[in-house]
């Protein structure tokens, strides 16, 4: 059948089971949006395209499913990179769709004219200009396959205005091959063995999770296995929820901020099972004494993450998911009461760095700790609230006090660490599971990022919380300033913010502010009672720091404690 | 960590920015190129690259990993410990000076190359060789004086079978 290149697109979008796009009109793309209408496709406005794509990577994030954004050339396309980047960076699939001018046009300085293709090179999985209406059904469909397989990662399409108004004959669903990517889901079953071996020596093992056990699936298997070996576990901060916040086995974050028990571990363990992580500097500390008396096992869909900061004694690509049932079936016939008895000193002197240092604070009754908020939302939503975050120390806090039971209930900025990500995304993650409460938790900093957006879940009717922990400061660098500039706080004071109770008003929000902490329990009553949107400021104690706290380039093990 | 000269080939697509994805990769995550050299093949959308880097063994073992990773990329190889041949191409314009012509063509014999271009001060020749020739061929012609110099950087095939 004939069709028109924007009448394609849609028919492919359609094919590929999306019914959610973020995104933000223009010239380039104004052919698009006239057939988008006519789709039952949801379309979500957005108030600066960096919102469309931090949305709908908080779709993906939610949901499993490939995130959708549509922007146009231009502006359009260079305020959706750092949202492209941060995506790639956390591996989360999305297509990013960018309008382009006239093919005859492109290379002229055009108005509005950016070469967004070359632009994103670095920071997509791929990208593609699409030259000719022939090519759109095709590119679309590898874009959307490239974005979900193997490693996920954010694809961009680039369609030229004339390129949406062709028209070509279009071919339902074709199978989509391309020769030179073949990501390897099997994992090698001698290796796998190897691993078997290793974890009934050791004595004590270590399971290291990260973002790819929840890209693959595989947080129940992933559970299944430390249960089934009686191994403790820890996760990077993209890991929160692969294993139950509430399980004895859990250990709490690793890394720059991970928990006492956890970086102690790390030190001492004698086998590390490392799976679906990359080993990250905020994670590793100084590499050179990271788990120096262990055995690193490394299991990742993406060969260049093995051996790419830390030597490996047995590497496994593959998938996540199902190395791990392997993993499980060939130890299911073991004897777990076995395990528990050769690990039992090694989960005692885990148990005793727990009491050495608790993740505690103390809330006195003049002003507001961060930890109590966070403490008292896990507590008032049951540990069940998705929670996004922004970046900096409301992050951290929100990773070290929200205990995770479940995968995609924590979507943070791990990679990019971008400030203002954490409100568009919630707005995402809304769309995607809207019978969920969903809050961002914020500092006052970050959130005016990405303020705008409050518009947009207002005009989306799409509920969204936020928190924000006011300390007037950029609390996160000031905190750096404290520690390592001899309080030298240089450009972190924010001394003028907006009143944010009557910013949510001018929204249309309700505004609520704590300031006593006899108010934050009301406060978060309030809030999460609300079927509109919502922000609670509280306003908090200014020059709290995140601890433990690991100095850049340290050792991980040497922690500055409270 | 000891750094070595690796040359690494591959197939891709020959598609437009294919070259600038390898090259950015490269420069992006800090690896080195000597030389690079890029050409269809005879089957029809597929070329040939061939670079010529100096890396230690893990970071070698990174940018096959990192090369194979990219989707236009079909093939990469390390040829530096396989059986292969090599060879670069330069033409080189020397000064040509009355005392020094006749010995300049007694080193274009030696070295089985091609002179080019004759002018009354200069002579171009073509030479095509390993790496280690065209060092050798350096050093004998810069005495007469190097006016300019063209080179090709290194290009490599695997050897077949015997």
């Amino acid at each position: 059948m004939e069709m028109t290149g924007a009448q394609i697109l849609m028919a492919v979008l359609k094919e590929e089971a999306v019914d959610t796009v973020f995104g933000f009109p223009g010239g380039a793309v104004i052919d698009i949006y006239d057939e988008l209408v006519k789709t039952d496709i949801r379309h979500i406005l957005v108030r600066h395209e960096q919102g469309a794509v931090h949305a709908a990577d908080g779709y993906a994030r939610a949901s499993g499913k490939a995130g959708v954004c549509l922007v146009t050339s231009g502006p359009g396309a260079t305020n959706t990179v750092t949202g492209v980047a941060t995506a790639y960076m956390d591996s989360i699939p999305m297509v990013i769709i960018t309008g382009q001018v006239p093919t005859h046009l492109i290379g002229n300085d055009a108005f509005q004219e950016v070469d967004i293709v070359g632009i994103t090179r670095p920071c997509t999985k791929h990208n593609y200009l699409v030259k000719s209406v022939e090519d759109l059904a095709r590119t679309m469909r590898e874009a959307f396959f490239l974005a979900r397989s193997g490693r996920p990662g954010p694809v961009l399409v680039d369609i030229p205005k004339d390129v949406a108004n062709q028209t070509a004959v279009f071919k339902p669903q074709e199978e989509i091959k391309i020769k030179s990517y073949q990501p390897n889901y099997r994992p090698n079953m001698k290796q796998l063995k190897k691993i078997v071996g290793l974890v009934k020596e050791a004595r004590r093992p270590l399971l290291f999770g990260g973002g790819g056990v929840i890209l693959s699936g595989a947080a129940e298997a992933f559970t299944t296995f430390a249960r089934q070996t009686q191994t403790p576990v820890t996760t990077t901060l993209m890991g929160l929820g692969a294993f139950p916040g509430s399980d004895p086995l859990w250990l709490g974050m690793i890394g720059m901020h991970g928990t006492y028990r956890a970086n102690m571990s790390t030190g001492a363990c004698d086998l590390l099972i490392a799976i679906g992580v990359r080993f990250d500097d905020r994670v590793t500390g100084k590499i050179e004494t990271f788990a120096r008396d262990a055995q690193i096992v490394h299991i990742d869909i993406d060969p260049t993450s093995i051996r790419k900061n830390v030597g490996v004694a047995i590497p496994v690509v593959g998938d996540c998911r199902e190395a791990l049932n392997e993993l499980n079936r060939m130890i299911a016939a073991d004897n777990q009461n076995r395990f528990e008895a050769r690990h039992r000193e090694w989960l005692e002197q885990i148990a005793a760095w727990k009491e050495q240092h608790r993740m505690a604070y103390d809330q006195g009754t003049e002003t507001i700790k961060p930890q109590f908020v966070i403490d008292k939302l896990f507590e008032l939503t049951q540990g069940k609230a998705i929670i996004t975050t922004e970046v900096g120390q409301n992050q951290m806090w929100a990773a070290q006090f929200y205990h995770f039971d479940g995968p995609r209930q924590f979507i943070t900025s791990g990679g990019l660490g971008t400030m203002g990500f954490g409100l568009p995304a919630a707005i995402g993650a809304k769309a995607a599971q809207p019978e969920h409460t969903v809050i961002d938790i914020a500092g006052d900093g970050s959130i005016q990022m990405n303020i705008q957006e409050m518009a947009t879940a207002m005009q989306s009717c799409l509920p969204v919380k936020v928190l924000i922990l006011n300390n007037g400061y950029l609390g996160m660098v000031r905190q750096w300033q404290e520690l390592f500039y001899e309080k030298r706080y240089a450009c972190t004071t924010m001394d003028h913010q907006p009143d944010f109770v009557k910013l949510a008003e001018a929204f249309g929000a309700v505004g609520l502010r704590a300031t006593r902490p006899e108010e934050v329990i009301p406060v978060l009553e309030e809030g999460l009672a609300c079927e509109v949107p919502v922000i609670m400021d509280f306003v908090v104690e200014k020059e709290e720091s995140v601890y433990p706290m690991v100095p850049a380039g340290a050792n991980i093990t040497e922690m500055l404690l409270v | 960590m000891q750094e070595d000269k690796h040359v690494i080939t591959m197939l891709v697509d020959n598609e437009p920015g294919v070259l600038s994805r390898v090259v950015g990769l490269f420069s992006g995550r800090g690896f080195n190129i000597e030389s690079l050299c890029v050409a269809e093949t005879v089957t029809p959308g597929i070329s040939r690259i061939t670079i010529v880097t100096k890396a230690n063994p893990p970071v070698v073992e990174q940018i096959e990993k990192q090369l194979n990773k990219l989707i236009n990329v079909i093939k990469v190889r390390d040829l530096t410990r396989e059986a292969s041949v090599m060879r670069e191409m330069a033409l080189i314009c020397v000064r040509a000076s009355p005392e020094h012509r006749a010995e300049i063509l007694r080193i274009v014999d030696i070295f089985r190359c091609k002179v080019i271009d004759v002018g009354l001060e200069h002579y171009i020749i073509e030479v095509t060789g390993d790496e280690g020739k065209m060092t050798a061929l350096l050093n004998l012609l810069r005495p007469m004086g190097i006016k300019k110099i063209a080179r090709t950087g290194t290009i490599a095939l695997l050897r077949e079978p015997k």
